[in-house]
């Protein structure tokens, strides 16, 4: 169960900025609705689905452009491959 | 049910301080669950409180923002080949049924002995379970630092060895965080108090991660690891089961989710910078130095029971603002640690790498 992380060559810019604007954007969108989002979500009962799909959907968005955040700031898991055992 | 509606309809308005403290609470919280796999919710569910968010809207929201935290942090460390996705499922279904008995349990006791009776309830849990578990991680840590053996593997303890030692026909499971085939029956208890321990206190992990290593023989890395795809489970389930009751508020769990995910990440890289053993150090610190923080909240749960001599409504105020400051105190410092360490490891390494290019240009 060796571990096989270590560095990436290329660092991706490209991917943060695009995941970043996503993010921005999801976030801009939730906070802007506040009166129809909280209208909605405490309806309950069929509507639970509502605030899981919206958790999965950030956790996507935003945990990629946070990975791509630390990576293109340099802070990226040890080089070093560990035994992880 | 009318009391559920009432207290969802009051969902608190969110402006820049609001949204500023709840994302650094999010961060903090999320770079400790990163390495130790739980932890920040202690603090997540007080925060909101002292914004005006209703106690269950709190414990809702807070559910709803762990398993997408949970999830990623689980993703981020399996690629460190830390998680074992197997272990982490069975013991999250039992623990799914843990978090539905402790509710079951916490609503009895709120309505035999009311808020008072709940919250002494669950500050008593706090000290008990701390005292024993976080006194035994942190001497165990402390006995690992003493010996000098902080680079060796880790030692399987007795209690592991037996239980995987035994062999009941029909049960058998292999383990890839274990290297050994155990009873899935042990698994049950374990995931059951870890589901029990979340819905009291919220953080299961501080149950979960100790008996992975203690009494399953799990390495503190991939135990910790494991913890993050039970919240995720545990947090699922709890998630969807408060959203059938219009309770979470998606703003405020979207909103700690930005600062989470955040810490999260940088959590998980920082396990990869330390010696196993720091895992034990940050559980065991965090866990003793919360049991004071509860601590403190006894005489004031007792005083509202009546079960001691009433309390001044100063000492009251002085015991909870202090009481929430240390552990606030308490996930600051594992934080630090946590930073501390991964500055040291990085430190060490890029010395390391630099030390390897001067030989090879000699």
């Amino acid at each position: 169960m060796a571990g096989t992380y270590g560095r990436s060559r290329k660092k991706p810019v490209g991917k943060l900025i695009v995941m970043g604007i996503i993010s921005i954007a999801l976030y801009v969108i939730l906070l802007s609705n506040q009166g129809v989002v909280n209208d909605y979500f405490s309806r309950g009962g069929l509507v639970a689905f509502l605030p899981i799909a919206v958790a999965f959907i950030f956790s996507i968005v935003h945990g990629s452009f946070t990975a791509n955040f630390w990576t293109v700031l340099g802070i990226e898991a040890a080089k070093r491959k560990k035994e992880v055992k | 049910m009318h009391d559920i509606v009432r207290e969802a309809a009051n969902f608190i308005n969110l402006d820049a301080m609001n949204i500023t403290y709840l994302f650094i609470v999010g961060f903090v919280g999320g770079l400790v669950s990163g390495f130790i796999g739980s932890g920040g919710a202690f603090v997540l569910t007080p925060a909101m409180m002292s914004l005006g968010v209703p106690g269950l809207v709190a414990v809702a929201s807070n559910m709803c923002h762990k398993f997408p935290k949970a999830l990623v942090g689980a993703l981020k460390r399996a690629k460190y080949g830390q998680v074992d996705v197997k272990l982490g499922i069975i013991l999250g279904i039992s623990a799914e049924a843990g978090v539905l008995y402790g509710a079951h349990i916490q609503e009895s006791i709120k309505k035999s002995f009311g808020d008072a009776g709940s919250n002494l309830y669950v500050s008593v849990a706090f000290v008990i379970i701390l005292a024993v578990v976080g006194g035994f991680v942190l001497r165990d840590a402390w006995k690992t630092y003493r010996s000098g053996t902080t680079h060796g593997e880790e030692k399987v303890t007795k209690l592991a060895r037996w239980v995987q030692s035994i062999n009941i026909p029909g049960t058998m499971v292999y383990f890839k965080s274990l290297n050994a085939r155990i009873s899935v029956l042990f698994t049950i208890p374990l995931g059951f108090a870890t589901g029990m321990l979340a819905a009291t206190i919220a953080v299961g992990g501080f149950v979960g991660v100790p008996s992975m290593i203690y009494v399953l023989g799990a390495p503190s890395l991939m135990a910790s690891a494991t913890e993050l795809v039970i919240a995720f489970v545990m947090g699922l389930g709890g998630s969807f089961k408060y959203a059938m009751h219009g309770l979470v508020d998606i703003r405020l769990a979207m909103i700690i989710l930005a600062g989470s995910l955040f810490g999260i990440q940088l959590g998980a890289i920082g396990t990869t910078y330390v010696k196993p053993f720091m895992i034990k150090v940050v559980m065991g610190i965090i866990m003793v130095i919360v049991l004071f923080s509860r601590g403190l909240m006894v005489p004031v749960y007792l005083s509202q029971l009546g079960l001691i001599q009433t309390l001044g409504d100063t000492t009251v105020k002085i015991l909870k603002n202090t009481s929430f400051a240390i552990m606030a105190l308490a996930l600051i410092l594992g934080a630090s640690i946590v930073l501390g360490a991964m500055w040291k490891g990085h430190r060490a390494e890029r010395e390391a790498a630099r030390e390897v290019l001067e030989h090879g240009k000699i």
